[in-house]
C-alpha cells in the first residue's frame, strides 16, 4: 500500500479545512491509516492557510516535510507557489483557477503575479499541473460554495479513486 | 468504535467517558473545541466562564463537591488561572480534577510560546503529554483516575499539533457512573489555606510528588520501545511522532507522564543504549531533569546550559527540523537542504480584519487621529496590520486599559486610547477600567462590542445573552457596568457610523477626563449578519483612484486594471463575492463613487 501525502493550501475562509476532512476520511475508508493537521485561530482571518493530510500503512508525523507532498491542492492560485517547495519533484498539482488579491497588493507596491509566471514556477517543480475552473463550474451548478467539491472531484478522477 | 477525531474531540470523549460532571473554560486557540464538543454529550454541565481563573475555580469547586471536573484553556490562560492552580495543588480534591492547558508552540495564534509543563513542576502536580488523539482520549481518562488516586489536580498538556490534528481513535462510548457524593466536606485544615493550615499542607504535597515519582517507574503511560541499542531517545508528546519518523531504528523511552519523571526507568534505559538523546519541543524540560539525574547525554557539553543540546529551543518541531538538527549533531547521515529561502516578490498574505468587520471603522479613525493606542487580545489586534497600523501595544488579555493608564499617570505627552473587545473587557478589562476611574486618569477606552467572542470562532459570553448550554440569559449591560465603575462619560455608537465615531472622539479629546466609547455591531461572520450581506460597487466614471478607500484595509477592495485617465492611477474595484455591504468604504469615499449594487441595476 503506497503512502500518499496531500498538502492543501488556500486563504482563510475558503473551506480548506473542510476539504482536508474529506480527504482524510477517504483515506480511512480505503484502508489506510490517516492523519490530518491544520491550524485554527488567527491565521484563518483571510491569511494563508495550509493543512496536511497523510495516508499510509502507519502514519507517525502529521506534518509533511518539504519536498514530500505527493499532491498539492491549492484553492487559490498564488497559494500554489507559496507552498510549491513542499511538493516532491513531479508530484501532482491541482490549482483552483481563482484569485483572491491580498491586502498587501492594494496597500503596497507588491504585484499579484500573472498566470504565466505562476505556471512557470509550478512547472519547474512538476509538469503534472491541472488548472481547474472551480468557481466557474460551481457557478454553472448555481452554487459557488461547491467549488471545493469540484476540486476534490478532479482529485478523485486524477487519483483514479471511487468518487464517493 | 474507531473514528478520526481531532485531539480536542478526543479529549471531550475521554472526559465524558471518565464521567466528568462539570467543565468550565474560556475560549482560546488551540483549546476552544474541547468544550464545544463536550457540551453536546449527555449528562454534562459545561460553561464558558468570563476568564480562566473563574473557570478553574468553578472546576475546583465542583471537585470539592465530589464531582469529576475539568477546566480548559490555552497555555496563557493558565497564567490567568495560576493563583487557583497553586491553591488547588495545596488542598487536593474530593473527586478528579483535570486542567487542560493547550500549548501553542510556534505561536500560531498566541502572544508567546511558553511551555506549560513547567507549571506542573512549579505547582507540584502531574503532567500528561499526549502524542495523538488516541492518547488525548486515553490520557484524559487516566488523568481523572490519577487525580483521585493522589488527591491532586492533574495537568493535561496537549499542543496545537495534538489539538488540531485528527488521528484514529477507539472509543468505548461507555460513561463511568459514580454514586452521588456525600455531604460537602467540612475539613478546614485541608481546604482553608490560612498560613497555619497551609504549613501543614506543604509537606503533604512534597510527599505526594515523591510518591508520584515512585509510581511513575511502573506507570503504564511511560513505555520503553526496544529497537536498536545504538541510539536511545527520551521523548513525549508530538515529538514522539517525529522521533518515529526520523529515527525508525532507535529505541525510545516514551513518557506519557512528563512530570514527575521516573529516574530508575530513565537510568535503566540510558544504560541500554550507546547514545542517548532527549527529543522535546520548546524548553529543555525533560533534558534538564535527566541531566540532574547525572545521566550523560550524547554531546553532553555542547550548547548546554544556554539552550538544548541538539534540537531548537524556539518554534515547533517537524520532521525536517528534527532530521536536520540530527545531521548537524552527527547523529545521522544525510544532506541538509542548503537552498536559500526563496526570494520572490510575491505579495504576502497575513491575516487581516475580514471584509465587513465592525472593528474597521474604529481603527480607520484612530489611524487618522494618530494617537497612541494600547490594544488588547482578539480579532481587533489585527488593527495593527497595514494600512491601518493603529495599535501600538498589545501584550495579554485585559492589559491595554491599564497600560494606557500607566502612560497617563506617568504624564506621557500624548493622550492614550485603550481598545478592547467585549469578551476581553469582561475577561480582565473590568478591574483595569475600575482603576482608571478610581485613580482618575484621562484614558479613553473604546470597547469594541461585536456581540460575540470572535477570534476563537464565535463563543458566547456574558454579553451575548446565551450560554454554552444554549440557554437564554440576561445580557450584561455594558453601559450600566461602565457607569457603575465610576466613568461618567459613556456613549454607544454604531460601528458603521464612521463620522460619529470620529466626532465623538474629537469632542472627548478636548476634555481631560476618562471616557468610554462602546462601538457596537455584530461580527460580520455571525449568521444573523451574513443574512444581511449585500454588495457595493465602484462607479468607474466617478472614481479617480484617490486611494482613500484603500486606507480602510478592506480585503474586498482592490486596485482595478482600469486607470484614471487624468492621474494615471488605478481605480478601486470591489470583489462582489467578498463584499458584505458594510458601507464603510462608501462613507469615506469623497466622491460618492461607491454605491450599492442594486441601485445601479
Amino acid at each position: 500500500m503506497k503512502a500518499i501525502n496531500f498538502l492543501l493550501t488556500g486563504v482563510g475562509g475558503q473551506g480548506t479545512l473542510l476539504a482536508s476532512n474529506v480527504i482524510a476520511e477517504v483515506g480511512l475508508s480505503n484502508g489506510y491509516d490517516a492523519k490530518k493537521a491544520e491550524v485554527h485561530g488567527m491565521s484563518q482571518r483571510g491569511g494563508s492557510v495550509v493543512s496536511h493530510v497523510r495516508w499510509g500503512k502507519e502514519v507517525f508525523s502529521p506534518l509533511i516535510s518539504e519536498g514530500e507532498a505527493d499532491v498539492l491542492i491549492a484553492f487559490e492560485k498564488l497559494e500554489t507557489v507559496r507552498f510549491i517547495d513542499w511538493l516532491r519533484p513531479d508530484g501532482l498539482v491541482i490549482v483552483n483557477n481563482y484569485c483572491i488579491i491580498p491586502l498587501s497588493v492594494t496597500t503596497s507596491g507588491s504585484i499579484y503575479p500573472q498566470d504565466e509566471e505562476l505556471n512557470a514556477l509550478i512547472t519547474q517543480r512538476s509538469k503534472k499541473v491541472h488548472w481547474i475552473n472551480g468557481i466557474e463550474i460551481a457557478e454553472k451548478l448555481e452554487n459557488t460554495k461547491v467549488a471545493n467539491m469540484v476540486i476534490l472531484g478532479a482529485l478523485s478522477f486524477l487519483l483514479d479513486m471511487k468518487a464517493e | 468504535m474507531r473514528r478520526l477525531l481531532s485531539g480536542n474531540e478526543a479529549i471531550a470523549y475521554g472526559a465524558w467517558e471518565a464521567g466528568v460532571a462539570v467543565a468550565s473554560g474560556y475560549p482560546g486557540t488551540p483549546s476552544t473545541e474541547i468544550l464545544e464538543h463536550l457540551v453536546k454529550m449527555p449528562g454534562i454541565y459545561a460553561e464558558w466562564a468570563p476568564n480562566e481563573k473563574v473557570a478553574l475555580d468553578v472546576a475546583i469547586g465542583a471537585a470539592y463537591a465530589g464531582k469529576r471536573a475539568m477546566a480548559t484553556m490555552k497555555h496563557v490562560g493558565v497564567n490567568v488561572a495560576a493563583d487557583s492552580l497553586f491553591y488547588a495543588s495545596m488542598t487536593g480534591v474530593e473527586a478528579g480534577l483535570v486542567i487542560i492547558s493547550a500549548d501553542d508552540p510556534a505561536m500560531h495564534s498566541s502572544q508567546n510560546e511558553q511551555d506549560n509543563r513547567q507549571y506542573a513542576k512549579f505547582a507540584r502536580i502531574a503532567c500528561f503529554d499526549p502524542a495523538d488523539s488516541q492518547e488525548a482520549r486515553d490520557f484524559t481518562i487516566a488523568a481523572f483516575d490519577l487525580s483521585e488516586q493522589f488527591d491532586s489536580p492533574v495537568l493535561l498538556r496537549p499542543t496545537t499539533r495534538i489539538c488540531h490534528t485528527s488521528t484514529q481513535v477507539t472509543i468505548d462510548s461507555v460513561r463511568k457512573e459514580f454514586p452521588e457524593p456525600g455531604k460537602y466536606p467540612r475539613n478546614p485544615s485541608k481546604y482553608v489555606m490560612i498560613p497555619a493550615f497551609a504549613r501543614g499542607r506543604h509537606p503533604v504535597i512534597e510527599a505526594r510528588i515523591a510518591k508520584l515519582t515512585e509510581f511513575a517507574e511502573t506507570y503504564e503511560l511511560n513505555q520503553i520501545e526496544e529497537r536498536s541499542s545504538d541510539l536511545g531517545i527520551i521523548t513525549g508528546g508530538i515529538a514522539y511522532q517525529y522521533a518515529r519518523e526520523v529515527f525508525p531504528e532507535a529505541s525510545i523511552l516514551k513518557l506519557g507522564m512528563v512530570y514527575p519523571l521516573p529516574p530508575k526507568m530513565i537510568k535503566k534505559f540510558a544504560q541500554s543504549v550507546t547514545n542517548l538523546i532527549v527529543l522535546e519541543e520548546l524548553d529543555p524540560f525533560i533534558e534538564e531533569q535527566v541531566r540532574l539525574m547525572g545521566i550523560k547525554l550524547y554531546r553532553h557539553e555542547h550548547m548546554y546550559p544556554h539552550t538544548k543540546s541538539i534540537f531548537p529551543l524556539i518554534d515547533e518541531l517537524n520532521p525536517q527540523i528534527v532530521r536536520e538538527s540530527a545531521i548537524k549533531a552527527g547523529l545521522i547521515q544525510g544532506e541538509i537542504s542548503s537552498k536559500e529561502p526563496q526570494k520572490t516578490n510575491f505579495p504576502n498574505r497575513p491575516p487581516v480584519l475580514c471584509a465587513g468587520c465592525p472593528h474597521r471603522s474604529t481603527f480607520y479613525i484612530l489611524s487618522k487621529l494618530g494617537l497612541p493606542v494600547n490594544g488588547d487580545i482578539g480579532c481587533y489586534t489585527l488593527g495593527v496590520v497595514p494600512p491601518l497600523k493603529a495599535i501600538d501595544t498589545c501584550g495579554c488579555m485585559g492589559a491595554g486599559i491599564a497600560v494606557a493608564h500607566g502612560a497617563a499617570v506617568a504624564h506621557d505627552g500624548e493622550r492614550h486610547i485603550a481598545v478592547i473587545g467585549d469578551s476581553t473587557f469582561l475577561h480582565t478589562g473590568i478591574p483595569a477600567l475600575l482603576n482608571v476611574a478610581y485613580n482618575k486618569s484621562n484614558v479613553i477606552t473604546i470597547i469594541l462590542d461585536n456581540r460575540i467572542t470572535g477570534m476563537t470562532g464565535h463563543q458566547h459570553n456574558p454579553g451575548t445573552g446565551k450560554t454554552l448550554m444554549a440557554e437564554s440569559v440576561p445580557q450584561v449591560d455594558i453601559v450600566g457596568l461602565v457607569r457603575s465603575l465610576g466613568i461618567p462619560t459613556v456613549a454607544t455608537v454604531e460601528a458603521f457610523d464612521v463620522q460619529t465615531i470620529e466626532k465623538t472622539l474629537i469632542d472627548w479629546l478636548k476634555k481631560d477626563e476618562p471616557a468610554v466609547l462602546i462601538i457596537q455591531d455584530e461580527c460580520a461572520l455571525l449568521p444573523s449578519a451574513r443574512a444581511l450581506w449585500s454588495s457595493y460597487q465602484v462607479v468607474e466614471d466617478m472614481c479617480n483612484g484617490c486611494t482613500i478607500c484603500f486606507r480602510i484595509g478592506c480585503p474586498a477592495i482592490y486596485k482595478s486594471e482600469v486607470l484614471d485617465p487624468k492621474y494615471n492611477r488605478p481605480l478601486a474595484e470591489i470583489d462582489p463575492l467578498a463584499c458584505t455591504g458594510c458601507e464603510i468604504c462608501a462613507q469615506v469615499c469623497p466622491r460618492d463613487a461607491i454605491i450599492p449594487v442594486e441601485i445601479n441595476q
